[in-house]
């Protein structure tokens, strides 16, 4: 099996987390991120702010989807620009819009499309699926038509589509944004029980209990860093100002 | 709207790989045009019948709703022939059409997507050698069959909003308030999509991205 690969990919070093160092982006002549400078080590992080306040950019900045316009983003010291490839295997992003996140017909074709992507071996790959299947429920809906599923089943289906190729980190987009209080009970657990980094963009605010570090956007920028009680407390005081 | 029509059974049919489903499909096709005669073309018919009913234990539902699915333009065939060449014609044209849209049916039920996205790869090998990648062909085939639907339902969507609003979902305005909207959408989902497929590895695609063992 012939994958490209990065060729002069650095040791990387899981302890030094996602460093971002002076990150600016613009989409043509709007900024959306500026003064960006962040270390996140925490294994529980949420985002939250107002629309249009660069927190989905900064999301895609952290698996390379984005690649800021000045600055740089590493993740375990490699930076995104340069070994996107070996990030984006590092750093699992699941969407808002599961339909947009779906790419195959049915659910066991799409939950192992990630894993063909990495070229694992057919038997490894349709165990792995269905172990990733059978914990979120799916297991009897294998053979199913994806778009015949319900919301919370096509989140849960995007999530394991994710969590099936093992990232070491996971980046969530508003995971909750479309599903009823039951599905987001549902996410909220999964997101608990995860071992790996998590980071969360989210205007649920419940979602953040229990999390290690809160960021708040605003304009593009980061104005409040610390513990949910606080950022939380800064965030709606922001908002009560708008 | 169902465009994913593999019914999941562990028959033989099932499990016979897609590639020689395929090939006995071209056979039949081949047959049924080569030797138009009644016995050869009811006893396709009735052998493509045998095997989705009996032996790959498909539900009759698969085989009724492909037939419901093209009966007006095999009548409309049959009354073509019955008119302008004799009845006998029509009727051989009808069966040989029907024997091969049921089992055209018959192999897509028995074979998962991937299966079949897998032989088509296989197919379009030979084009590596101008640079194409097969794994690329076969995701575009698989994605278009995930993304009908869906935006089939969206363009549902858009005309309930439109008639929830007292709009005209019917003739050229109903057209344009439709299909305005529903570009948008599905510019902004093929956007999204693409990032999707850039956090889920399609630019790691091996030049081989399938298992030629996948049935």
């Amino acid at each position: 099996m012939r994958l490209r690969r990065e060729t002069t990919a650095p040791v990387a070093d899981p302890a030094r987390g996602i460093e971002l160092r002076g990150v600016r982006h613009v989409y043509g002549d709007r900024v959306v991120l500026s003064e960006v400078d962040l270390h996140l080590t925490e294994r529980r992080i949420g985002i939250v702010g107002a629309n249009g306040s660069g927190k989905s950019t900064f999301a895609r900045l952290l698996n390379g989807l984005v690649v800021p316009a000045t600055g740089s983003v590493l993740v375990d010291g490699l930076d995104t620009r340069t070994h996107v490839r070996e990030v984006r295997r590092r750093v699992g992003f699941v969407f808002q819009d599961p339909d947009a996140q779906i790419v195959h017909p049915t659910v066991a074709e799409d939950a192992a499309y990630g894993l063909e992507n990495q070229g694992v071996p057919a038997a490894e790959r349709a165990a792995r699926v269905a172990e990733v299947l059978e914990r979120y429920g799916l297991a009897g809906h294998a053979d199913h038509p994806a778009h015949l599923l319900s919301g919370g089943q096509k989140q849960l289906l995007a999530i394991a589509g994710v969590l099936v190729m093992r990232p070491a980190r996971i980046v969530f987009d508003e995971p909750t944004t479309l599903l009823d209080l039951v599905n987001t009970r549902r996410v909220a657990q999964i997101i608990d029980e995860l071992d790996q980094q998590v980071v969360v963009v989210t205007h649920d605010l419940e979602l953040l209990d229990g999390f290690d570090r809160v960021l708040v956007f605003d304009a593009g920028r980061v104005v409040a860093d610390g513990p949910p009680d606080s950022s939380v407390a800064a965030y709606r005081a922001l908002m009560v100002h708008r | 709207m169902t465009l994913a029509l593999y019914v999941p059974r562990g028959t033989v049919v099932h499990r016979t790989p897609a590639g020689w489903k395929l090939l006995a499909l071209a056979g039949l096709s081949v047959l049924v045009f080569a030797v138009p005669t009644l016995p050869v073309v009811c006893g396709a018919l009735g052998a493509v019948v045998v095997v989705g009913l009996v032996v790959a234990r498909l539900p009759a539902a698969v085989l009724l709703r492909q037939t419901r699915a093209v009966r007006w333009m095999l009548v409309a065939i049959f009354i073509l022939h019955a008119v302008l060449t004799d009845v006998l014609t029509g009727t051989l044209t009808v069966l040989r059409l029907l024997a091969l849209v049921l089992a055209a049916a018959v192999v897509t039920a028995t074979t998962r997507v991937t299966a079949m996205v897998a032989v088509v790869e296989r197919i379009c090998r030979p084009l590596e050698w101008v640079g194409v990648r097969p794994a690329r062909i076969g995701l575009v085939i698989a994605m278009a069959l995930r993304f009908i639907p869906l935006i089939a339902e969206r363009a549902d969507r858009i005309r309930d909003a439109q008639a929830a609003r007292g709009g005209s979902v019917r003739g050229l305005r109903g057209l344009r308030t439709t299909v305005v909207p529903l570009l948008v959408q599905v510019l902004q989902l093929a956007h999204t999509v693409s990032e999707a497929l850039d956090a889920r590895g399609a630019d790691d695609v091996p030049l081989r991205r399938r298992d030629p063992r996948a049935t």
